[in-house]
């Protein structure tokens, strides 16, 4: 579905990617983990379009490295940005209504399901968006992603600064989203919850891959214990 | 009485300060860039209702209709040709272009208009209607704060019902978030730019039946638009409003008050007061650019 091949990235004359390649099918969730500075969130703004990249970027056989961002969003590729970016003066109704800015017709069905997902958001819907705590407005992110009817959704540290409880309701969302045939491509620091949800995973590490295998793979892996599970 | 007149005539006419302030406001909450260049677009709406005036015979106020989405689309082509070259650079490459393109306008309308004051008299300029408690309220300064309110109030719905009006906020808000929405921030810019420019060029069709029309009145224009918009907070349109109407009512104040030559004083102490006190401005969010 998504194939990235020999991908170089970097803000201005920094190169921060290199030469990555990286494969997902439609159904998967497939983990992309690593620490502080590694190059993860780069690699997902170089997909939706945010930043600039060379190499190629195929999605479901259309190239999208030439595209604007919103083109992207156009071809159904969603991206839940680092630090949630809420917008902040509007309610949570109008957040979620930004998120189907390109799907209005198919509106009213992907607010019920945003709704029936995080029923917060129901309740909350009049409340302004940088009003909620960190949890909930990560709930909301994903939540306005899910209303521009992604088919792969990219996301990026989705339960950075989450209590333990707020982290455990994120990642069976994840789940529930990949059940209802939603492939994901997920950025992660917290290496353990996000390999034991994940079909596959890959392992960056300043800037290149350096690991990849199945969620379990990783997880068993000795270097991977050691860096980042303390084992 | 004294009082109630300075106010009245002071919120008159900083419905329209508040109308130059919201466009700047607008055009630096979505794109960030400071607009130079506003106060020369207000002048070229001041001769836009002058030769519609005294070319085509229409009515100043009237002459909206047209003014409005011919700058509409001038300051949409200003953006698409030059502005948007500029919208991730500094500040000072994006002061540059504005007050460069701002300085074309001035010294072109030099040239083609010539420094000589024109003065747009329509039959209801000097005419006033006299309350009976002794209040004197000029006729084309109600007109105008009329026109003003409900050009407001559209703008207010548009930014809060449409789509295109939320998506501006959005990219007010947050860019990158705006844009992984599918917004086209870029169409977004031209749009605000367009907006920005419309409601200067309006301001200066307003005002034209009571001020001097000249290439470089604009550059008083810029001042206080710029002011409106930092009192208000920077990017807060609703800031903008209420600063312009504050700015008009402080005018008006030490006008009658004090005199006219201390009026501007009085408006930037009070500026740099707010400043002392609330950087962020009276509507501005804490800790922004």
């Amino acid at each position: 579905m998504l194939k990235i091949e020999n991908l170089q990235a970097g803000y201005g004359e920094m190169v921060v990617l290199r030469n990555i390649n990286i494969s997902l099918s439609e159904g998967e969730i497939v983990s992309v983990v690593g620490s502080n500075g590694a190059g993860k969130s780069t690699l997902l703004k170089a997909i939706s379009g945010i930043i600039r990249s060379s190499g190629t970027i195929t999605f479901n056989h259309h190239s999208l490295t030439a595209l604007q961002a919103h083109r992207i969003v156009e071809r159904g590729v969603v991206h839940v940005p680092e630090g949630r970016k809420i917008f902040s003066e509007m309610t949570v109704f109008e957040n979620l209504m930004m998120g189907g800015f390109l799907c209005q017709k198919d509106r009213t069905e992907n607010l019920e399901r945003v709704y029936a997902l995080f029923p917060i958001l129901a309740e909350r819907r009049k409340q302004l968006g940088g009003t909620m705590s960190g949890g909930e407005q990560q709930m909301l992110a994903i939540g306005r992603g899910l209303m521009a009817s992604p088919k792969l959704f990219l996301l990026d540290e989705p339960s950075l600064g989450l209590s333990p409880l707020f982290t455990d309701v994120v990642f069976k969302a994840i789940r529930a989203i990949n059940k209802s045939g939603v492939t994901v491509l997920l950025v992660e620091q917290n290496v353990y919850q996000s390999l034991k949800i994940s079909h596959r995973g890959y392992v960056i590490e300043t800037g290149s891959i350096v690991l990849s295998g199945t969620g379990e793979e990783l997880l068993n892996n000795p270097e991977v214990k050691k860096a980042f599970l303390g084992m | 009485m004294l009082f109630l007149q300075a106010l009245v005539s002071g919120i008159l006419s900083g419905g329209v300060y508040a109308l130059a302030g919201i466009g700047m406001s607008l055009v630096f909450g979505v794109m960030n860039i400071s607009n130079f260049a506003h106060g020369d677009l207000m002048m070229l709406g001041m001769y836009l209702a002058y030769f519609a005036f005294t070319l085509l015979h229409i009515d100043p106020y009237l002459a909206l209709l047209l003014i409005i989405p011919v700058s509409f689309l001038f300051g949409f082509i200003l953006e698409k040709v030059f502005i948007h070259r500029v919208i991730d650079h500094p500040h000072q490459n994006q002061i540059l272009l504005t007050i460069g393109l701002g300085l074309i306008m001035s010294n072109t309308a030099l040239l083609a208009f010539t420094s000589d004051p024109k003065i747009l008299t329509t039959t209801y300029s000097s005419s006033a209607i006299n309350t009976a408690s002794g209040l004197s309220i000029s006729v084309p300064l109600l007109l105008s704060f009329v026109i003003t309110s409900v050009i407001t109030a559209v703008l207010y719905l548009f930014l809060a019902k449409s789509s295109t009006g939320m998506a501006l906020r959005a990219t007010s808000q947050n860019r990158e978030a705006a844009q992984l929405m599918g917004i086209n921030v870029a169409k977004m810019s031209a749009i605000a730019f367009g907006i920005g420019t419309a409601l200067a060029a309006t301001a200066g069709a307003l005002i034209a039946p009571t001020y001097y029309i000249h290439p470089l009145a604009g550059h008083s224009f810029l001042l206080k638009s710029f002011t409106i918009c930092v009192l208000g907070g920077l990017g807060s349109v609703v800031g903008a409003g209420v600063g312009g109407i504050i700015i008009g009512v402080v005018e008006s104040m030490a006008a009658t008050y004090i005199s006219t030559d201390w009026k501007d004083v009085v408006v930037f102490v009070l500026f740099l007061t707010v400043l002392l006190f609330r950087p962020q401005g009276l509507f501005g969010k804490k800790g922004g650019q």
